[in-house]
């Protein structure tokens, strides 16, 4: 075991968060190493080459994705079950590598509504505390949208986010989200152009009386200069956007937005094929002093640092804090302890439309997140008097491009296989669409995240164990998302269609979606939180944990624009403030 | 944004490929691509897409291979729309990747103790995907020896059709492996082999995105994107190995 030279902060994973921290503490002075398990890429080579146009290396073979033979985690549905381990990736898709899986995301921005951050207040003052029922531990985020704002419009000036405002300074834009909190200005720029998919999904929506918009995207419109001085790409709508590298680096993520000028840093290091097993303490167990890793040639070694920053994808941040003894773990029967409590994830409802004659799609086109949205029936947008649940989700049609390994849609009564099936497959590739829903899922006691007791990786760690399941707010909205997602397709002339409901339980194996969340919440009381509004721990106040891992409770919207507005506040406060004068920051 | 995509020859490779048999709203969009590349399409010769690869099994013995090919044109057979899985070489697309990442299970988590499991915890076998064909068509083909007389390849199509069924439905299944989940398997990897780019050895011809209208590597399709119900259409889709093989490697600028 080699002790390394001390650096002032240490990054454990790059991606999206270790890159804005990174690149947030360089301008102000400090010294920073970043930590990655997996290896360097950058557009120009790994991307810019035609075999990134793989639809079985990338989608299927999840080339960019972590490999379970190394790290994984073991699941049950609930705590009467053994947990067993994830074997292959299936359900969610994390990422390795510089830039995560912020890599190989589509690209929707979004920003949670004002009402989802102050969940468990705002309901209970509007319906009354019964709506959330007896398990739902849900939460306020101990952040308002208006602390918030600011950063929101940092990340996605950073990003070059496409889209179309809905509410600029209270005023209500047409042809945007008018559910949406107000905003200081417009997006940075003009949203994706409108697909026939879009088109019909939007004629459709207004027929009803909905309020159809563009999805914010990450995928730049045009040539963009960012505020850091870094120039995007403009999107070409190739189609290979989701599990891909993006060839033209429009789609923003850590390569594309901040790398180019991190890496001119002097003050900068970064080592690939650096595994963390666990951040060190000293003997007062309230100072983070180091972090253990193993490196590319199976050493182990201890960098010191006087900040840990753990930016690691939201289940390894975690993982972690457990090993690492950072915070008590949570425990289920008592309902006391903080790690790995109210772990969440995304409730998927869809509607497949079949059209027999009349619409064309060419569906193999498209951008990431080129959607056409209605925010109608997400957050509290609608009236939930009356209903047993809280929140609700994004209803949408995507275009971000179907390839045929994964995506050749048949009509329900349809032969699996066979000449039947062939015939369908040729007809309906192009003349089907999805309607998908990004549904919101509140946190629950029975839903929590802790140390596997048999199962172990290839460092010989304990897994981490996901207990999980859906609840009834997630059943309940998801019924109501399958009705309205009907009245489109029907309103849209659809031949027929079909409506896959949310599972009756959580199952790992099938894509749903890679939004998984806390396990590490933020909060205000250290009693129920693992770290403050500034994603600083409460028990050791140099150890910072970003990502989808600070969320209460998820809400209907990809996570990223909110992971990206966190990071930067914490960031700010961490420059202006604990630099100065380190220590608790609330 | 990268300087290659300024330089990038693609448009006119695929312009070449397609101007002269798309319709007319197809060419207008090749020939107004946006930023990807500055060229016109050129008067480009005929585009001669690669020839089949040579054909050798790695991994399959001949029972096997037999088994595989007669099984996966079953699911995808020939017929009035085109030719099925086994002309698109599908047999010779699952035995090389029986014989790389996915038949070893380079990226499983493989320790023990091994348990059933609920299907909502996924696979919980200590097989490799090479170990599950390797039984499951022993198995299939005693079964077919047993019940039919024949194995399974010299067995009537119908009756093929009646043992794939059985082994979906998990009413046929054996002591060393799961009926149910070999045919999963060879589900999915015969929709791999269809669907995948052919310098995996299958989807020879470009034959399964043919016969969907999927035209391989993309070309810029700002122009088109907005342009409703009009068929976007490619005399012959476009493999990695045949821009490769053109105009060579993309990247390395930098």
């Amino acid at each position: 075991m080699a002790t390394l030279k001390p650096v002032d902060a240490v990054v454990v994973g790059f991606g999206w968060t270790g890159g804005i921290i990174a690149n947030e503490l360089l301008k102000a002075g400090v010294s920073v190493v970043a930590l990655e398990r997996g290896e360097f890429r950058d557009t120009d080579p790994d991307f810019v080459e035609y075999s990134r146009y793989d639809e079985l290396a990338y989608a299927i073979h999840y080339k960019m994705m972590q490999d379970t033979s190394k790290e994984t985690l073991t699941f049950r549905n609930d705590r009467r079950q053994t947990a067993l381990p994830m074997r292959q990736l299936g359900s969610f898709l994390p990422g390795d590598g510089v830039g995560g899986a912020g890599v190989h995301w589509n690209g929707a921005t979004w920003r949670f509504l004002p009402s989802d951050l102050t969940l468990r207040s705002h309901y209970t003052q509007k319906y009354g505390a019964s709506i959330f029922g007896e398990d739902c531990t849900s939460a306020d985020w101990g952040v308002t949208y208006e602390e918030l704002e600011p950063y929101y419009d940092r990340f996605e000036y950073l990003c070059g986010i496409a889209g179309k405002a809905g509410n600029i300074q209270g005023r209500i834009q047409e042809g945007g989200n008018p559910f949406e909190g107000p905003r200081r200005r417009d997006y940075p720029n003009p949203p994706l152009i409108r697909s026939a998919i879009g088109h019909t999904f939007a004629v459709a929506a207004e027929k009803l009386g909905y309020h159809p918009f563009p999805q914010p995207a990450a995928n730049s419109t045009r040539r963009y200069t960012n505020p850091e001085g870094v120039t995007l790409g403009e999107c070409i709508y190739c189609g290979y956007c989701e599990r891909f590298g993006c060839e033209t680096g429009a789609k923003a993520s850590l390569q594309t937005t901040l790398w180019p000028k991190i890496a001119k840093s002097a003050n900068f290091e970064l080592r690939t094929h650096a595994t963390v097993l666990k951040v060190n303490l000293d003997g007062s167990r309230k100072k983070a002093v180091s972090v253990t890793y193993i490196d590319s040639q199976g050493r182990e070694q201890v960098q010191p640092a006087s900040m840990v920053f753990l930016t690691a994808f939201a289940l390894n941040n975690v993982h972690l804090l457990l090993l690492s003894g950072i915070g008590k773990p949570y425990d289920p029967l008592t309902n006391t302890g903080v790690v790995g409590k109210n772990y969440a994830y995304q409730a998927g409802t869809s509607t497949q439309l079949f059209f027999n004659s009349g619409k064309y799609f060419n569906a193999f086109m498209g951008a990431g997140a080129q959607s056409v949205c209605i925010d109608d029936f997400n957050g509290d947008n609608f009236d939930h008097s009356g209903k047993d649940f809280v929140a609700g989700g994004l209803i949408s049609a995507s275009s971000s491009g179907f390839r045929p390994i994964l995506y050749h849609p048949v009509p329900k009564g349809t032969p699996r296989w066979g000449a039947a099936w062939k015939k369908a497959v040729a007809h309906y590739y192009n003349r089907s669409f999805t309607i998908g829903s990004q549904g919101s899922v509140q946190a629950y006691r029975g839903n929590y995240l802790d140390l596997d007791p048999t199962y172990k990786d290839v460092y010989g760690r304990p897994l981490l164990r996901m207990t999980f399941d859906f609840g009834p707010h997630e059943h309940k909205a998801a019924a109501l998302i399958a009705q309205v997602q009907e009245r489109i397709a029907r309103a849209a002339g659809a031949s027929s269609y079909a409506t896959s409901p949310l599972s009756a339980h959580y199952n790992i194996v099938p894509y749903q979606s890679t939004h998984n969340t806390g396990g590490a919440i933020m909060g205000t009381d250290p009693t129920k939180s693992v770290v403050n509004k500034y994603l600083q721990s409460w028990d050791v106040p140099n150890v910072f944990v970003m990502g989808a891992s600070a969320f209460p409770q998820n809400a209907g919207y990809n996570p990223t624009g909110t992971v990206g507005a966190l990071t930067y506040m914490a960031a700010d406060a961490i420059v202006s403030r604990y630099l100065k004068n380190p220590g608790p920051l609330a | 944004m990268p300087e290659h995509v300024s330089r990038r020859d693609f448009v006119a490779l695929v312009g070449g490929v397609t101007a002269a048999e798309v319709i007319p709203a197809v060419a207008e969009a090749q020939s107004a691509p946006k930023k990807r590349s500055t060229k016109a399409p050129p008067k480009a010769p005929a585009f001669e897409p690669l020839e089949n690869r040579p054909e050798a099994y790695t991994f399959f013995t001949a029972p096997e291979a037999a088994f595989v090919e007669a099984a996966v044109e079953r699911l995808i057979p020939t017929d009035e729309l085109g030719p099925g899985a086994k002309e698109a070489g599908v047999a010779y697309f699952i035995d090389q990747q029986l014989g790389g990442e996915f038949g070893f299970a380079a990226k499983m988590y493989r320790q023990g103790p091994w348990a059933e499991g609920l299907p909502t915890q996924g696979y919980q076998l200590p097989l490799t995907p090479r170990e599950v064909y390797r039984l499951a068509i022993a198995e299939t083909n005693a079964y077919c020896k047993k019940r039919y007389g024949k194995r399974f390849d010299k067995l009537s199509p119908a009756l093929q059709d009646t043992v794939l069924q059985a082994l979906e439905e998990g009413k046929l299944t054996f002591e060393s492996v799961p009926g149910k989940l070999f045919f999963e398997m060879l589900y999915a990897n015969t929709n791999q082999g269809f669907f995948s780019d052919p310098m995996y050895g299958g989807n020879r011809n470009k034959i399964g995105w043919k016969l969907i209208g999927h035209p391989g590597v993309p070309v810029a399709y700002n122009a088109f994107i907005g342009r409703y119900n009009v068929p976007y259409r490619v005399a012959e889709p476009v493999g990695i190995a045949d821009v490769e093989r053109k105009i060579g490697l993309g990247g390395g600028e930098s």
